[in-house]
């Protein structure tokens, strides 16, 4: 019988790595995978690459010099403190910063779940992040290339899942969790709960189970 | 010299670009208060990139706080809302299917180069969709302050903070100004209430060409 179901966020985390790559939903705190963080940040894996949109979703993470490389779209620190530890670490050459374009950061997420290498893309023409990528002009108009992202682990948020993995979002937190889910080698998802198989409708899946390896119930957190 | 307007009246001058059926998105910041003054006999459907199209004001009973727009703001749903995850978000905003994009702006040129995510200041900056909103959308509004604290004009010959695109607005709505970006260059079309020409273009560095259309802002509804 399939059962995805993991007893708890500790066991779900046990064999992540140092120096896994690991990839987050989350815009904001909407969507993002509190408890798995904390357990990782629990387990002590350390030399992380971080893939996420912002970096409110691994503050503990970068707080305790868990993460050497950050791919990311909006690196802002929004929580209050005296200093930003983004600038800082990335500063002392602790924290190798990658910016990337929202759009392009989930084409390249995606991508990567899809089995496709490489795609072209306009946005970033003509600016700074062009820099080092190969650009090609396709029809009168240049496009750069940018290369798919995949990772170890993807740490998803979502609503309710079932033991086959099928899983379910919450408005606007759902954001990067449905494509984190197909990249990763290994996808664990954190669910508020967890329904029999058969509950959730076909029609209203929004992550196939094929896409998810563990699946964990936790409380609801929606911030540290 | 008169400040101009306020940023609701900005926003407010700004509902006047939407038509009925528009899908637009708010940039967060000052464009985000247009979602604010949207009259209700006009139906547009806002896209928020974070994954909502049709959202719309929330009270703070009904705020669900994973329910956000990109500025991390809670927003209510309006009837006919949906939602998708980030690859569709982005499918909506690059692959053509916006009919209008509300930018805030550090600078604009007098080409429509815009820089809206850097300052020359900060080490680190932080790009989020802006990159991608430029492009495909069928029209870019920016919405700034005319001037930054400084006094500085950020209608430029050529910015100076790292650029979000190349060649990309097509108007700029100030707390002094409505601006068209031209192929010949940029057109004032309306000037603020209590606010003079001369005032205009002591505060912006290209020269304008003046609309011989020229017309004082109307925010009356």
């Amino acid at each position: 019988m399939i059962n995805k179901i993991v007893d708890g966020t500790k066991q779900a985390v046990a064999d992540i790595k140092d120096g896994a790559t690991v990839m987050l939903g989350g815009f904001g705190s909407s969507g993002a995978p509190f408890n798995l963080v904390q357990a990782v940040l629990e387990q002590g894996a350390r030399q992380l690459t971080i893939i996420c949109n912002s970096v409110s979703q691994v503050a503990p993470l970068i707080e305790n010099k868990r993460v050497v490389k950050l791919i990311a779209s909006f690196p802002v620190w929004v929580i209050r403190s005296r200093t930003n530890p983004i600038e800082e670490q990335v500063a002392a050459g602790e924290i190798v910063l990658e910016m990337v374009p929202q759009g392009t950061l989930a084409e390249r997420i995606r991508t990567g779940g899809a089995g496709i290498p490489a795609f072209y893309t306009p946005t970033g023409v003509g600016t700074e992040l062009e820099r080092g990528k190969e650009k090609r002009i396709i029809d009168g108009r240049e496009y750069l290339l940018e290369r798919a992202l995949r990772a170890d682990v993807a740490l998803v948020k979502a609503y309710k899942g079932d033991r086959m993995g099928n899983l379910v979002y919450h408005t606007t937190a759902r954001n990067y969790n449905p494509i984190i889910a197909t990249a990763a080698n290994l996808t664990i998802a954190e669910v508020e709960e967890i329904v029999d198989v058969g509950q959730l409708d076909p029609e209203s899946i929004v992550t196939p189970g094929i896409f998810v390896d563990r699946v964990v119930k936790v409380p609801k957190r929606l911030s540290w | 010299m008169t400040e101009g307007l306020s940023k609701e009246l900005i926003a407010l001058r700004i509902i006047q670009e939407l038509g009925e059926g528009m899908y637009v998105n708010l940039g967060i910041g000052l464009p985000s208060l247009v979602s604010q003054f949207i009259p209700e006999d006009l139906e547009v459907v806002l896209h928020a990139e974070n994954g909502v199209l049709g959202y719309g004001p929330v009270t703070e009973q009904q705020v669900d706080s994973e329910l956000v727009n990109a500025g991390l703001r809670p927003v209510g749903l309006k009837p006919g809302a949906s939602f998708f995850h980030h690859a569709d978000s982005f499918t909506m905003i690059r692959g053509g299917h916006l009919d209008l994009s509300v930018l805030g702006g550090y600078q604009v040129s007098e080409k429509g180069d815009l820089a809206n995510w850097k300052t020359t200041e900060e080490k680190v900056g932080a790009v989020g969709g802006a990159m991608d909103l430029i492009y495909g959308v069928k029209k870019v509004i920016v919405a700034m302050q005319h001037t930054a604290p400084s006094g500085e004009s950020r209608i430029v010959k050529k910015c100076t903070y790292p650029l979000t695109g190349k060649e990309v607005v097509n108007m700029i709505i100030t707390n002094l100004a409505v601006i068209d970006v031209t192929p010949e260059g940029l057109l004032l079309r309306e000037i603020a209430p209590g606010v003079s020409v001369t005032d205009v273009q002591a505060v912006t560095e290209p020269t304008f060409i003046v609309s011989s259309d020229l017309k004082e802002m109307q925010l009356g509804t």
